[in-house]
């Protein structure tokens, strides 16, 4: 590796206009964002952008040297075809600086129709090796995917050597089952999920009720979870859930985690990651703020000086403190076994 | 690091605000949401609110206040309906909120804000906050006085 090295972009998470301004003030390269409908995979209530809002939004980050890519992220029922399109439709004639988009064919229907808009393959695509990215980029010519947060570090090294399509991977955030696009699991409890109504676990389903000095969480009746004492609850997910396994109660599924990759951020520069991605387009202004700032500062630090970077102990308690759940892991990205 | 020191209200505070009256305070709140509507957050946003109960709780503080969206504006509201939706942290943490340095998840997953009832409102509701745009609002609303203390 150089003295210096390649500089990936940091793409930041907006529900808003002031959480978009939060990122670029603190220094996003990319803002990803979604209209305020079912395109996009954080369709929750009150959350995104009108078209007036981004348009506003673009000029303003364009203004400052920052990208705003827009989430058109997920698939079309048969009914709501036009909705679609006429997201894509939208996201160019209002300027964006890509779609970001899983869909067959919705990326189909933006190669042919805006041919100079770039797309980025959404994580909802769970493309996790580089012959299906490279079948989206030679049918629909898409620039950029972000890969789904199931592979090891080696794994991403050896996907970015044989594609010539950026690759983006997640740097922070919460976690999930990661399989993006497929997961019934909202679904099941509620007849909802993020691969066609854009939410999981819609909000009108869920409950929160006081116990005597914790809570409990439902998901349309179902029992997610208790927290008692310290107990820090997760998003009420079944994903996150504990429950009644043959007599014994525990995370069935996954225990409350949030992704933090700093520590690796040197393994990623190195491979030629081209974006790091900042999950919680569902989180606050004071949220993207904090993270955006912390990672701003991070990747700076790698890239000048990348066989000194180490992760600065500040740095990873402030994303702690913003975290899901109890713990903080590096996720699938650190897997010594094989 | 959020810039607002942590606090809490002394308990005897605590117990002499919660045998006051809650309705000075929520005629207050009524009032400043009325002003609001319209200038800060988009009228069609809080006319869909209409008919909903809200409770606010400031825990430290042993203040509880009520108010509902009528036809006509807010206004507080009794004991003798459950609110829709119920919102309770300390008075530190409900400044920090409204100044942005703290995050309304963060919060949640720390069990210092705690939402009860309509869990589809609160999110509505919170978003709705998270979207006002305090330098477009100052711009066309000019409030010397709001300008020093709103967050950028």
């Amino acid at each position: 590796m150089s003295a210096t090295a390649h500089r990936p972009e940091l793409t930041c998470p907006a529900g808003g206009l002031p959480a978009l301004k939060a990122a670029v003030d603190h220094g996003a390269d990319c803002v990803y964002v979604g209209f305020r409908d079912e395109t996009n995979a954080r369709a929750f209530e009150g959350l995104n952008f009108d078209p007036a809002t981004l348009r506003t939004g673009i000029d303003y980050a364009h203004a400052r040297g920052c990208k705003v890519l827009v989430a058109l992220n997920t698939f079309p029922t048969a009914s709501g075809w036009p909705r679609w399109t006429a997201a894509v439709d939208r996201a160019a004639e209002l300027g964006a600086d890509a779609i970001i988009a899983a869909d067959l064919a919705l990326l189909d229907y933006a190669a042919r129709t805006h041919p100079s808009l770039r797309l980025h393959l959404s994580v909802q695509a769970s493309a996790t090796n580089y012959e299906a990215i490279e079948f989206y980029r030679e049918r629909f010519g898409i620039r950029r995917a972000v890969l789904p947060r199931v592979l090891s570090i080696a794994q991403v090294e050896h996907t970015i050597a044989n594609t010539a399509v950026e690759i983006e991977v997640f740097g922070y955030g919460s976690l999930c089952v990661m399989v993006e696009g497929r997961c019934a699991l909202s679904a099941y409890a509620t007849g909802e999920s993020p691969n066609c109504q854009g939410v999981c676990s819609p909000a009108k389903a869920v409950r929160w009720e006081p116990l005597d000095g914790g809570m409990r969480t439902r998901l349309n009746g179902f029992l997610i979870d208790e927290f008692h004492g310290d107990e820090r609850p997760g998003y009420p997910t079944l994903c996150k859930g504990r429950f009644d396994v043959g007599g014994d109660v525990y995370y069935a599924l996954e225990e409350p985690a949030s992704l933090d990759a700093l520590d690796l951020l040197p393994d990623l520069v190195r491979i030629g990651v081209r974006a790091i991605k900042i999950e919680g387009r569902q989180r606050g202004p004071a949220y993207v703020a904090q993270v955006t700032r912390v990672w701003r500062a991070a990747i700076d630090a790698c890239t000048a000086a990348p066989r000194s970077y180490a992760t600065d102990p500040a740095a990873r308690a402030a994303l702690a403190r913003l975290s899901e759940g109890q713990t903080q892991t590096l996720g699938a990205y650190s897997r010594p076994w094989r | 690091m959020p810039g607002l020191p942590a606090f809490a209200i002394p308990r005897p505070v605590a117990r002499l605000v919660a045998r006051l009256p809650a309705w000075p305070p929520a005629l207050v709140l009524s009032a400043a949401l009325d002003a609001g509507t319209g200038r800060i957050v988009p009228r069609e946003a809080v006319e869909a609110l209409t008919g909903r109960r809200f409770a606010l709780v400031v825990r430290d503080l042993g203040l509880t206040v009520r108010f509902e969206r009528t036809p006509s504006g807010f206004r507080p509201s009794g004991r003798a309906h459950a609110p829709h939706l119920t919102v309770s942290a300390t008075l530190r943490d409900f400044i920090a909120l409204a100044l942005r340095e703290e995050d309304p998840d963060t919060l949640f997953f720390a069990r210092r804000l705690v939402v009860e009832g309509d869990t589809g409102l609160g999110l509505a509701v919170k978003n709705l906050l998270d979207g006002i745009d305090w330098p477009a609002v100052l711009a066309r609303v000019p409030l010397p006085f709001l300008a020093r203390i709103v967050p950028r």
